[in-house]
Order: structure tokens, then sequence, then C-alpha cells
């Protein structure tokens, strides 16, 4: 963790394609993420960050490019030729997925320890008493309180839900966790409350992430690389606060300058 | 993408007389403003400055002369077009422009601090952890960190009260002196200042001009921008004139 330069690359994308009805929405996208970083991708809605974002977690098929993994093991793993089973235990346990919606991450006809408990099942976890005490556990880390363990998530605030999302992938130890807007649509006194927790987590977890949005308060908080997509290409990239202090791509110039307080 | 582990122009890497740290050789910058007609200002044309270990150079000219751009490309946070800014890092030689992300963020954890004329405030972060942050990236247990930050608030003379508190509401002169505390809570062999004494009264003034002495007798290179003269004067070896 202290000497990145010792160490590999967690996630290698390259030349990442994706088309639809012959519109470029990724056009040959290409990074590096190294353990315990947070690469901010910021771009308008259509410029393909969330295409991207989809892409790396298999939920839609690619034209192009190759993805490669490092698992816990140290091996490499093409991500574009590994078998569906395989993929799918991956993302369940080494890979997280935070959605926008909470309806699309978090299942809301189960509790709030069920939803924690499920991905423990999922790898394999029996033991009710473990589980649970584990669920526990992992509401406090995301600042729910115990008692609302057997309460559904549709009795949750915007907030805790997103939290609740964040508990139920945590709980897997993923080393890379991947993020779709996770403060879009919340109040600002919620997400500070989000962001500050993200922040702490990723730093005590070491966890890598892949933070898709529309907020340069959000990336200038949590990110220290930031990519700039439009119209499916990466147009600008850098240190956070390369970007943002020095923008030179025109388009990013435009959505440094539309921002009240950069 | 493929970077090489070192870079490419390592074989003309500064020599090591004179025990220089910081080496900044043919520096050019230029700001396009797309959005204002596409006009390009020169800022930088041809800057360049070493700095010794236990040196502290001050950075000096009128406003918008550039010494504000040439500091902030010092630390890679703004983008040279052209030009060779070599820092000794951990013994080695490293051109900042042509490192990957992630060496350079290991540099700027590592070997090369900078104290921002404002602090950047997290709501609901305590003054004592955003100061603790920069060893806790370090590895730096949580205890020690705290302990080291707590010494240099009270040398500072930040009032105890305030330590739990997010900086948020603190006043321009307090923010500073987390700042501070945050960029002199590790030990940086090279350090950059951006008027780290505007905002202060007499006494911590002081209390920063001891700190950048004692520093610089730790062997620590310092550039720094300083408008007051008494500072400078005190705390600077010579100047570069913009």
């Amino acid at each position: 963790m202290l000497l990145v330069t010792e160490q590999a690359p967690l996630l290698t994308v390259d030349s990442l394609s994706k088309s639809y009805a012959g519109i470029k929405a990724c056009d040959r996208i290409s990074f590096d993420l190294y353990p315990g970083q947070v690469l901010g991708i910021i771009g308008e809605s259509g410029s393909g960050k969330t295409t991207l974002l989809n892409g790396l977690a298999g939920h839609l098929p690619l034209d192009g490019g190759d993805i490669t993994y490092r698992d816990r093991s140290g091996t490499l793993i093409n991500l574009r030729t590994l078998p569906e089973p395989q993929r799918r235990k991956l993302m369940k346990t080494e890979w997280g997925f935070v959605q926008q919606s909470p309806r699309d991450g978090l299942r809301m006809t189960v509790t709030a320890g069920a939803n924690i408990g499920e991905r423990l099942l999922d790898v394999g976890a029996r033991h009710y008493g473990n589980i649970r005490t584990e669920a526990l556990d992992w509401l406090s880390q995301v600042e729910i309180p115990d008692r609302r363990i057997d309460d559904f998530p549709t009795t949750f605030s915007g907030g805790m839900q997103q939290r609740l999302q964040l508990a139920r992938i945590l709980v897997t130890r993923p080393s890379l966790v991947l993020m779709d807007e996770p403060t879009g649509g919340l109040d600002v006194s919620v997400q500070a409350k989000l962001l500050d927790l993200m922040r702490s987590l990723v730093r005590t977890l070491n966890l890598s992430v892949i933070l898709v949005t529309h907020d340069i308060g959000v990336v200038r908080l949590l990110a220290h690389r930031l990519m700039v997509m439009q119209n499916g290409q990466v147009v600008e990239a850098g240190l956070t606060d390369q970007v943002l202090d020095d923008p030179r791509h025109p388009y990013t110039q435009q959505l440094v300058n539309a921002t009240l307080i950069p | 993408m493929a970077y090489s582990t070192r870079p490419k122009n390592a074989l003309s890497s500064p020599s090591d007389q004179g025990n220089c740290l910081l080496k900044a050789e043919n520096l050019h910058k230029r700001f396009v403003l797309h959005h204002q007609g596409g006009i390009s200002l020169p800022v930088l044309e041809g800057v360049s400055l070493s700095v010794a270990a236990g040196e502290c150079v001050a950075l000096q000219g009128f406003s918008g002369s550039g010494k504000s751009t040439f500091m902030r490309s010092l630390y890679a946070n703004y983008r040279i077009d052209s030009g060779s800014i070599w820092v000794k890092h951990q013994g080695e030689w490293l051109d900042l422009p042509q490192l990957p992300p992630h060496q350079l963020i290991e540099v700027r954890q590592h070997t090369l601090g900078y104290v921002s004329q404002f602090l950047r405030v997290i709501p609901r972060v305590p003054a004592l952890e955003v100061a603790a942050e920069p060893l806790m990236e370090l590895g730096v247990e949580a205890e020690t960190a705290h302990d080291t930050v707590r010494e240099l608030f009270t040398r500072l003379s930040l009032p105890e009260r305030l330590w739990q508190l997010s900086p948020t509401t603190f006043s321009g002169g307090e923010k500073q002196r987390v700042n501070i505390a945050r960029a002199f809570a590790v030990n940086y062999p090279i350090l950059l200042l951006d008027e780290p004494t505007s905002a202060l009264d007499a006494t911590n003034r002081e209390a920063v001009m001891q700190l950048i002495e004692d520093r610089k007798a730790q062997g620590c290179a310092m550039v720094g921008i300083f408008h007051d003269d008494e500072v400078r004067e005190r705390v600077c070896d010579r100047a570069l004139h913009f």
C-alpha cells in the first residue's frame, strides 16, 4: 500500500470499444488502475461514462478491447474470455457495483440484514449466527443503527439506502468497487455524510474505486485521478488536481468554469 | 497504457554535486483559454532553478509575473509544456512530468510537500484528522500521527477547543495554521510554501518562521512565495526574480 511503485496494476483496460447503432459510446478507452486508487470519470450525459462502467462490469457485451484483472492470488485474468460462472463469482466476491438507484443495487423485498447476508451466502457462508454478526458489524461501519437490521430498505431514507448498498458490497471485502453516481439524487447534507464515509472506507479497506459522476465536487473529494469523457472518448486525464486546476481541453475548461466552487 | 518504470531521459538526470534535491530546467508553460477566443498566455518561458538541501529560495515578482504558476508546476499541479522537473526521491532522480500518475502520487506522499495558500476543508472531518491525513496515508499509526499534529497545533497556538471541530467555520488564520501543521507533520525532503504567513499575526508568524528554520537545519530544500519582507529576508537564502 505504501510503495505503490512495487505493485502491479489491479486492472488494465486496453482499447475498450462499444458502439450502439454505429455511434461510438466508448472509443478505444485505455487506462491502468493501481491498488488503493480512486479513479473518477466525469463527463455529461451521453459521454459514454456509464457505458464504460457497465462494460467493465460485464453488464453489456463489448465490441473490442481487453480488460485484465489481477485477482487476490496474483493471477492475471482476461475478463473478456473468462467463462460466465467464474465471471459471476468474481463480481460477487472481489468486485462490487454501487448503483445510482438503490432499487437496482438492493433487494427491496428482504430486510437490511438479509441484503448484506445474501452476498455472504453466495460465497458459501452457512452459519446464521455468523452472518448476522457480520451484517451488524457492517451496518455499524456504514452508520446504520443496529435496530434497523430487520427493517426493509423501503423504510430507509435515500442516504441510508446508499449506505446499505455499500455494506452489502463491502461484506465480501472486494478489491475493486465500481460506482455509478453514488451521490446522485441525495440532499447536499446527506451527500457529505456518504462522501465522508466513502473516503474513510477507501483508506481503511485499501479499496480501488472507479467512480462515475458528473459532480466535480465529488471527484475533488474522493478521486486521486480523473478521466474526462466526451462523445465516447477520453479527452483529458491526469491527477484530479491537475485536471481541475489546469484544465487543457475545451470541454474540461467549460466543465470547470461552469462549477461554482471547483 | 504502457509506462516505462524509469523516465526516458534518465541518462541526463542531474549529477549529485552540491547536495541538490530539486532541479527545474527550462520550464515553459502557457495557458490556452478555449472559451475566451482561444487566447494563449505564455507565463513561463524558460525558467530554471536548483535548490540544495537546507536552502530556502524565494520566488519574487509582482502579481501575475508567474511565480505562483512556477510553484504549482514544481508540484506538478500545473502541467508544463516543456522542460524537466528533477526531484530526488529516495535516492533516485525522477523527472516529474514523465511520471505515470501512481508514481507522482508516491513522490508527493513521501518527498514533495506543498503548503497551499488556502485549506481545502472537508465537511465533518475534524482539524486534527485533516492535518493527520498525510501521515496516515504513509501508514503511520493514528495515535502517533495525532501526537505529531497535536505538537504542531500547540506550537502554532491553535486553541485546543478547535482540534475536534471541522475547520469549515475557522477564521483564515486558523485554517492557515491547520494547513501548515498538515504539511509540516510529514518530514518532506522538499517543501513548497505558497504565502504560508499571509493570514497570521506577529506571534504566529514567528512560530512559522521557526518551523521553517528548524526544517532547513534538518536539510529540507524549500521554495517559497512570501509577500512579507521580514519573513522573506529572515528565512530565505536567495531569490529567483520573475
